[in-house]
């Protein structure tokens, strides 16, 4: 459903980024355009809703933004200038947003600033709404960006893209942000929470922007399809009273079968170009085969497991192993898989999935007071109301 | 922009250091003066110090007198053990002479003010 919100986040997204972009280059000064943006994105999130979307986005942000810095840049007289002289819309470029990302994304910048900066400068997102989005204060976001543009000034990181010798590098750092995103929208979102922005939209945009602008890249792709690939199974995420719908139970009807056709279509493009599969096209390719298969059961489990073996090879993790384990389960049998998921005990012992699957298998093998400790455990380790829920069902039965 | 490379020595560098034959040690000290050549033109000022041990700190400001004591002014297993100011464009470029130093295994890169 597509409300009346959603529409207005999607018109600032489209645009603002591109505005940040231009006056960036205009002004040469980060800080100072990102100020700007922000300004006329406060005020057109005031006024549309009332007003109406004006015919021309993009020329409106631009109108406030401009009236804005001459009202409050008086001090810099050269960006006076500067803002006076130019015309929107400025003269065609290639799309400037990507210089944009690289900027955001910098490794010199902490990962939460990243995260933050590239909400607000590339998506147009406000502080308050990016707060809302992670559960913390305002006034934490707001540190952030304001630490993080005053480091990007006075440590003199470019606004460039990155040169090609460090280019794969620099774009790991921005697909990792891309993901760290759609993974915190995917996991707090619930079928009810209208009033949180939905991070795995803004995800899926950026990484369909990168696509754009990035088409030979095969991991950008990969991530593309990974998002898409678990966003067409969105309708079927939640029961009508909220309830999260493990993948296993999921109404198969529900999934939008035509998304899926089309992302499992882009990685296969991809992967004809392209040899040695990275870590997101790999779970992309995990993703699909969920997504392709008829129900729960005759899922190609044993394909799934030569994927987590080749993921795990790229990108060590007891979190992949765990998943990993989960496939053995349907592959190999339970007891093949506990053994496997008891050797990652210590390194993940504060993880609520852990105890979850490990509860899971106990139960499977018939040892139901350890599988009820396990649970409990899991329990206690879960924040997210949809996940409790669930679990607690599966403590009673 | 002016820069500071900060070449930090940790304590397994040493060991592996000192652990070396004379030939490696030279090799060593040789691939650095290469480094030091190749960036020669971007570098303003540059300074190796002497060992850790030699260091003595002085604190001010608390009572009259400055506390003075043996030692760099961190109790830790990583010093400073030389810099290169370096005249560049930005923290990109700063980054790749990072990379490419030859000499101990972390460099703390500041942006300098005056």
């Amino acid at each position: 459903m597509v409300t009346t919100q959603d529409a207005l986040a999607r018109t600032v997204r489209e645009h603002a980024g591109r505005l940040a972009a231009a006056l960036v280059s205009l002004l040469g000064d980060f800080s100072a355009a990102e100020d700007l943006v922000q300004d006329a994105v406060e005020a057109a999130l005031k006024h549309w809703p009332v007003e109406g979307v004006p015919e021309r986005p993009d020329a409106w942000l631009f109108t406030v933004a401009r009236r804005r810095g001459l009202d409050v840049l008086r001090r810099e007289a050269t960006y006076r200038a500067k803002l006076a002289q130019v015309q929107w819309p400025v003269p065609p470029e290639p799309d400037d947003r990507l210089r944009l990302l690289f900027t955001c994304c910098h490794p010199a910048l902490s990962r939460e600033a990243q995260v933050a900066l590239t909400l607000r400068v590339v998506c147009g997102l406000t502080t308050a709404q990016i707060a809302a989005a992670f559960l913390v204060p305002e006034a934490t976001v707001a540190q952030r960006i304001t630490r993080a543009k005053r480091k990007i000034a006075e440590a003199g990181i470019p606004y460039r893209v990155p040169r090609d010798e460090e280019l794969p590098a620099r774009l790991n750092q921005v697909l990792t942000v891309v993901y760290l995103m759609f993974n915190e929208g995917y996991l707090s979102s619930s079928g009810g929470q209208a009033h949180r922005r939905d991070l795995v939209d803004d995800a899926e945009w950026l990484a369909s922007l990168l696509a754009g602008l990035m088409p030979e890249e095969p991991e950008v792709a990969g991530l593309l399809a990974l998002i898409r690939l678990h966003r067409a199974r969105g309708a079927a995420r939640f029961s009508p009273d909220g309830r999260l719908v493990l993948l296993k139970d999921q109404d198969r009807r529900l999934w939008d079968h035509e998304a899926i056709d089309a992302a499992i279509r882009l990685l296969t493009r991809t992967a004809r170009r392209h040899h040695a599969p990275g870590p997101y096209q790999l779970q992309a390719a995990i993703a699909a085969c969920h997504a392709e298969a008829p129900n729960w059961e005759e899922t190609d489990w044993p394909q799934i497991v030569v994927l987590y073996d080749m993921l795990l090879a790229l990108a060590p993790s007891a979190v992949t192993r765990l998943h990993r384990a989960i496939a053995v389960r349907h592959a190999r049998g339970p007891e093949e898989a506990m053994a496997e998921v008891e050797k990652l005990g210590e390194a993940l012992d504060r993880y609520a999935l852990y105890h979850a699957t490990r509860a899971e298998l106990l139960r499977e093998l018939g040892r139901t007071e350890e599988a009820r400790a396990a649970g409990r455990r899991a329990l206690e380790l879960t924040g997210n109301p949809a996940q409790q829920a669930l679990l607690e069902e599966r403590l009673l039965s | 922009m002016k820069y500071a490379l900060l070449f930090v020595e940790t304590e397994q560098f040493e060991q592996e250091l000192a652990a070396m034959s004379q030939d490696e040690r030279d090799r060593a000290v040789e691939k650095v003066m290469r480094w030091l050549d190749d960036h020669a033109g971007r570098i303003t000022h540059r300074a190796k110090l002497q060992p850790a041990h030699t260091a003595t700190t002085v604190r001010l400001g608390e009572g009259d007198e400055p506390l003075i004591t043996d030692g760099p002014f961190v109790e830790g297993k990583e010093v400073v053990s030389g810099y290169v100011e370096m005249e560049l464009n930005d923290l990109d470029e700063a980054i790749a002479a990072a990379r490419s130093w030859p000499g101990c295994p972390v460099v703390e890169i500041r942006p300098v003010e005056w």
